[in-house]
């Protein structure tokens, strides 16, 4: 598993090899599923312990093994990142360079005229702004995880504190929308601050529990402080998003009747899409900045060797706080969004699984990596959707795709790095020099 | 021993536990001169560096750092990263830590992390893009395309530092250290790992490091012959304490020094004693 690459060099013996790992596999299928599948027990009608064997089933299943193994093996040095260069034919080759040049602009306008072309079609438009919302967190963690190597698992905390900021001031005082987004900003960075001092010291695995913990006490207070945050009830009736002071509603007063226009309710949606496209733009934007800055170099040095950097006097506790707060922030505007689409906000809302599903994102594009991320959103929250037709089998298909695409490109989608600053020509570094970090 | 002294290591003392590494140990390093530290191993040479450089807190005893300005720094109260950053007391490691990822320019930037952090506002300024940055960064290219030059490495500017080879990430490692703007440079074995082509070139980086830039330099080292051919002082370590110091040539000649590196290993006496003649 180790050097697949000479496998690929030399074939003859790579078939050798390739049924040896087959019949290994198969073999430790056999072994797992002769007591679970081979055998069935059950209580008899007067209590006795009855059984009866199905091998046919076992044989099968065995069988499935060992022809997947063989599958995988040979797909992954087909397809997979070593065999790669080798493989692929010149013309292909840079037909893909073309592609990747091109790809992030087409993307952009595509991005841009999705409500021109999806207009009359509501379910599209609402899961493309669902899938921008989560490029936006994911950009946001990308921040923490990708750029600064801090493993993060209670992001959906700060989108939490995000939402409740916007939900409990608007419904609570009366504060539109555009002041409360950067309020919300704010107050989440501040949490990001909060949580970064207690946990400077660690590092991975550790890191990774006290920000899951974290992550969870945020939630469990927001069920249990009824007085402030409606508990399991949640906040509701926060204010819809005006179009800079001007509803977005049937009335006298709003946007369709000063245009003249006939009313649609599409055009709350429409606006929504461009205010998270917006939103996700502008994260995009600073995080792609200050990569350049000094404090962004000082995040990945830090990713890459923290020894190192004290050592040439960075100051690694401010650094890393500063990456908490950037990535909180950003995790804050997405979830202010969040209150303002919905209308209701309750703590079912931010569950483990969002902060699982946004790190799944970052990781599966490729650590660091602002296209990577989108790609990977696109993926993750557009895919969900598109196996809806498969019901039950939805997630096994979901795992299964993600397993394939961790095994063909384990340091995800777009898996190098490009330079801060170059010289004479910005070259990509290679994922497999960049570190993932130590927490 | 009676120049000008840049740093003045008074009876430390570094305690693991039970085991006494460094014990009462005192010696000077004078301002533009290379210093030596040398001994068997296991003597203590690292644990010195490592108290002096901040990663670790002495037991007892006193690191003073005198500046050219006159200021004397405590560096045993400054911990991590505030001495390269205040006390301006840079260091290499035995084991080259460069970031692997980043690109060679890259690694030179990070090292002027605090003066570019300065001038790009603590990032405010830099995010909207303010000339003052801009030029503060210009001079930052600059200074590490210089560095780059020196360690003869500019045509590779912009590979990976993790794609070096051995050799060239050493220097790479030094380039780095030099582009914080050391008063006093700390060097880990940095002829560890060099072919005798390599170590030759990495003296006279060295000592042009001395002689141009009149950078102090403190450094560890095994290879005799880069010792021996550009220290203007050396210190010997076994045990724990010093044994010996003096110019190379009375270090040499000194029976101490020889029954140290004689018990401890044999072909090391045997370069300590032929090394010079």
């Amino acid at each position: 598993m180790t050097a697949p690459s000479t496998n690929t060099a030399k074939p003859a013996t790579g078939i050798l090899a390739l049924l040896k790992t087959a019949f290994i596999n198969a073999l430790v299928a056999l072994v797992l599923f002769s007591l679970m599948v081979g055998i069935r027990t059950e209580a008899g009608s007067s209590g006795q312990l009855t059984y009866w064997t199905r091998f046919g089933e076992l044989a099968s299943l065995v069988a499935i093994v060992f022809g997947g193994s063989i599958v995988i093996e040979l797909l992954r040095q087909w397809i997979g990142p070593t065999g790669a260069e080798k493989l692929v034919p010149p013309a292909l080759q840079s037909g893909m360079s073309l592609i990747g040049r091109y790809l992030t602009p087409a993307l952009l306008i595509f991005t841009l005229l999705v409500p021109v072309i999806f207009y009359d079609q509501r379910y599209i438009l609402d899961l493309a702004i669902l899938v921008l919302t989560y490029v936006m967190l994911g950009w946001g963690l990308n921040v923490v995880v990708g750029l600064a190597g801090l493993l993060d698992l209670g992001y959906v905390a700060f989108y939490a504190v995000g939402a409740y900021s916007y939900g409990l001031l608007a419904t609570n005082f009366g504060w539109s929308f555009w002041i409360c987004l950067p309020l919300a900003g704010i107050l989440a960075a501040f949490w990001g601050v909060l949580l970064g001092f207690p946990v400077l010291r660690l590092r991975g695995d550790y890191l990774a529990i006290v920000t899951l913990a974290f992550g969870e006490i945020i939630r469990l207070v927001i069920i249990n402080w009824q007085e402030l945050t409606g508990g399991p009830n949640g906040v509701s009736g926060i204010p819809r998003p005006t179009f800079f002071g001007i509803p977005l509603d049937n009335s006298d007063e709003g946007f369709a009747a000063r245009l003249g226009i006939e009313y649609s309710p599409t055009h709350r949606i429409v606006f929504l899409f461009y205010l998270i496209l917006a939103l996700a733009l502008l994260t995009n934007w600073v995080t792609i900045r200050l990569r350049r800055l000094p404090i962004g170099r000082a995040w990945e040095a830090l990713r890459e060797d923290e020894v190192a950097c004290r050592a040439l006097g960075i100051n690694t506790t401010t650094t890393k706080l500063t990456a908490f707060a950037t990535g909180a922030m950003f995790g804050g505007f997405a979830g202010a969004f969040f209150a303002t689409r919905q209308g209701f906000i309750s703590p079912e809302s931010f569950t483990f699984q969002e902060s699982a599903l946004v790190l799944a994102i970052v990781v599966l594009g490729g650590m660091g990596s602002q296209l990577g991320v989108a790609l990977a959103a696109l993926a993750m929250i557009g895919g969900f959707e598109l196996f809806r037709g498969l019901e039950t089998y939805r997630m096994l298909v979901f795992g299964m795709a993600m397993v394939l695409i961790m095994i063909w490109r384990p340091r995800g989608l777009i898996g190098h790095r490009a330079p801060t600053v170059f010289l004479t020509k910005a070259q990509a570094i290679s994922s497999d020099l960049v570190k993932e970090g130590h927490g | 021993m009676n120049g000008d002294k840049i740093l003045t290591v008074d009876r430390l003392t570094m305690r693991f536990g039970g085991i006494v590494a460094v014990q009462d140990l005192s010696f000077d390093a004078e301002r533009k001169k290379i210093t030596a530290l040398i001994g068997p191993n296991g003597a203590g040479k690292t644990t010195v560096f490592n108290c002096i450089t901040g990663f670790y807190k002495p037991s007892a005893g006193a690191i003073r750092l005198a500046h050219d300005d006159g200021r004397v720094i405590a560096l045993e109260r400054l911990n991590d990263f505030r001495i390269a950053k205040q006390a301006k007391v840079a260091r290499t490691f035995q084991n080259i830590r460069l970031f692997p990822g980043m690109t060679a320019l890259e690694n030179l930037m990070v090292a002027q992390h605090n003066a570019l952090m300065r001038a790009s506002g603590f990032t405010l300024l830099g995010l909207v893009g303010a000339p003052g940055y801009r030029d503060a960064e210009k001079r930052a290219i600059d200074l590490a395309t210089d560095w780059l030059r020196r360690v003869n490495l500019l045509d590779r500017a912009d590979d990976a530092a993790g794609n070096f080879a051995y050799g060239d990430q050493r220097r790479l490692e030094i380039a780095r250290a030099m582009c914080t703007e050391p008063a006093l440079l700390c060097l880990d074995e940095p002829a560890a790992g060099l072919n005798a082509r390599e170590s030759a070139a990495l003296s006279e980086l060295l000592l042009s490091i001395r002689n141009e830039l009149g950078t102090s330099i403190l450094l560890i080292e095994h290879d005799m012959s880069v010792v021996m051919e550009i220290s203007d002082h050396i210190v010997v370590m076994d045990h724990g304490v010093k044994i010996a110091e003096g110019t190379p040539r009375e270090v040499r000649d000194d029976p101490k020094v020889i029954a140290a590196y004689l018990g401890a290993d044999e072909e090391e006496a045997v370069a300590v004693m032929e090394s010079g003649t």
